[in-house]
């Protein structure tokens, strides 16, 4: 009896086990099979005209290059704009606002902001910056984007800042520093890798956003890096052309999905090796 | 005389040093303020866009399921349906996937082994939403509709009362497809917060477990998953909240259409796919745009309800 009871439970730890383990693998294969699929697709449309040609009609021949340059030029200024600002949300957390009232609300909110649907900031953005101003422009598309990099710096700032030690700012203050000075010059500066693993994450997210930039910057199929007029993005560009019913705009959809996806895992995983390293 | 000469140059660095952390102090407190600024002007902006929607159609703009531009009649019970149908079938698909992971992650895996697929998992968080649509499209569809839905369909849809679920025509694309794909990509999320709390467990509750004789399953029953039961549940809604708001992978892979259908495996829509795909067609000023917007104002409320629910349910575990 007792034996059997025993074989029993030995046999349902062995069949969770064995469920938990294939749950891991069917995960894992999961993001092969993505991989796979990208980079047997992207290669096979990838050529230096990619890099060379901007979107062309269907049938002639045609790159991504102004998608790509619409893509890094909003990205790395959205990133810019949102991350000081993310800071110093991020510092107001850590160092003054630790446990007021609006130090809660304000981390509450840009917990929600985090997660909220980026569809929705687009939404925002076209009503406060697109209808008032005339029309889809880059900046537009730009203020997207900072929307979307403030939380996550204030997150990774924040987390940074708890980690230093209550002792290194007592050190610092004691010898007579004011306050400001200790967060610019020690707290900021112990935290620093650690903020800047989290704007690597925030470059990495935002370079993949579609949704924000169909209201804001639109698409733009002619070269414009003119950012008061529609500008192109990779997103949006393999958005349509991966919609379409011809042949050579798909395998260039491939090619600039691929292109997309290198970069953001690679930002990703250079961001974690750093995180790492440092601590 | 002297000690007056000698605090006078302090007092002043002092004051100025004063001003110093005021201003600094001012700026951070200000760009607090901003991003409540930030969020308070999203859902004043969304609903004064979707007022005339809500004028025009009441209450009944909620529960309507017509979707007509020529006779200009907007309702959005289709895709909150939709949203609401593939965002839970999606968390009822990546639950136990992602507890799968999590437990193998900190129970089973050899120390060698965490890292290395932790972060593989994490990286199906990080896959842009356009690539998952790319992928469910041109990958998953057809594959669905000629081996997957066909043999669900063959099987499960000649059962009595789920079986309506599963029937029609497998076109690869529609609700199911979509959960699919949502699954996939909330797994992550989820099975971060899993591993995070399952790891915050007091080790000595463990191996107290383990010292009567428990299974490492049996530990997971009965002490691990009682112990974080709460942060747990957080995690879901977490990814339910991802889910909700999930657009270009949907748009791509849903079908869309503006009708509820009974199986699973018809086309659909959700808000943020609807909004995608009909913003570019409607006119500035028309009552179809301020609809989409009134349909952004739901789809704020709904994303607003569940994540603001998921932290609640976290705190215990944002405090540690």
């Amino acid at each position: 009896m007792a034996a059997r009871l025993g074989q029993r439970r030995k046999w349902a730890d062995r069949i969770m086990r064995a469920l938990c383990i294939s749950a891991t693998v069917i995960g894992l294969v999961l993001l092969a099979s993505i991989l796979a699929t990208l980079f047997y697709r992207g290669f096979e449309a990838m050529s230096l005209r990619v890099f060379t040609h901007i979107t062309a009609p269907p049938g002639s021949e045609g790159g991504l290059l102004n998608a790509i340059v619409g893509s890094l030029i909003q990205s790395l200024l959205g990133t810019a704009i949102g991350t000081p600002i993310g800071m110093l949300v991020g510092t107001y957390l850590a160092e003054y606002a630790k446990n007021s009232w609006l130090g809660n609300a304000v981390r509450f909110v840009s917990d929600i902001l985090l997660s909220a649907p980026s569809i929705l900031i687009g939404l925002f953005v076209y009503q406060i910056l697109v209808l008032p101003f005339g029309g889809f422009s880059g900046w537009a598309g730009v203020a997207a984007l900072a929307i979307i990099v403030i939380p996550i710096v204030v997150r990774t700032t924040e987390d940074m800042l708890q980690l230093i030690p209550n002792t290194l700012r007592e050190a610092v203050v004691g010898l007579g520093a004011p306050k400001w000075k200790m967060i610019i010059l020690i707290c900021w500066r112990s935290a620093i890798a650690g903020i800047i693993t989290g704007v690597l994450l925030a470059v990495a997210r935002v370079a993949g956003e579609t949704a924000p930039l169909l209201f804001t910057s639109l698409g733009n199929n002619a070269w414009s890096t003119d950012l008061s007029k529609p500008i192109a993005s990779l997103p949006v560009a393999i958005y349509s052309f991966a919609g379409s019913p011809f042949e050579d705009w798909i395998a260039l959809a491939w090619a600039g999905a691929l292109l997309i996806t290198l970069g953001v895992l690679g930002l990703n995983i250079l961001a974690r090796t750093l995180l790492r390293s440092r601590i | 005389m002297a000690s007056a000469s000698l605090t006078a140059p302090k007092v002043a660095k002092r004051r100025a040093s004063s001003l110093g952390d005021r201003i600094f102090a001012m700026l951070c407190q200000a760009a607090g303020i901003l991003v409540l600024i930030l969020l308070g002007a999203l859902i004043v902006e969304l609903f004064i866009a979707g007022l005339p929607a809500f004028r025009a159609f009441g209450i009944a703009f909620v529960t309507s399921t017509d979707w007509d531009p020529v006779r200009e009649l907007f309702g959005a019970g289709v895709s909150i349906y939709g949203t609401i149908v593939t965002a839970i079938l999606a968390i009822i698909l990546a639950v136990p996937l992602a507890f799968g992971v999590a437990f193998f992650l900190t129970e089973l895996a050899p120390p060698w082994m965490r890292r290395p697929v932790g972060t593989a998992v994490e990286l199906l968080a990080a896959v842009p939403s356009i690539i998952y649509g790319m992928w469910g499209f041109f990958v998953i569809a057809p594959a669905f509709a000629q081996h997957v839905q066909p043999f669900i369909i063959d099987t499960v849809g000649e059962l009595p009362v789920i079986g309506a679920l599963f029937q029609g025509p497998p076109f690869g694309t529609g609700l199911f497809t979509a959960a699919f794909i949502l699954a996939i990509m909330v797994l992550p999320f989820i099975a971060a917060t899993m591993r995070d709390v399952f790891e915050q467990v007091p080790p000595v509750y463990k191996e107290s477990a383990y010292g009567l004789g428990a299974t490492t399953w049996e530990v997971m029953k009965g002490v691990v998953i009682p112990y974080t039961r709460v942060s747990v549940v957080g995690g879901i809604m977490l990814g339910l909240g991802r889910a909700l708001g999930e657009t270009m992978a949907v748009t791509f892979v849903i079908g869309n259409a503006n009708r509820i259908s009974t199986s699973l495996f018809g086309p659909g829509n959700t808000i943020a796919s609807l909004v995608a795909l009909e913003f570019g067609e409607s006119e500035i000023g028309s009552l179809k745009l301020a609809s989409l917007l009134a349909l952004g104002f739901i789809l704020f409320l709904l994303s607003f309800a569940v994540l603001a629910t998921s932290r609640y349910l976290l705190r215990s575990r944002l405090k540690a």
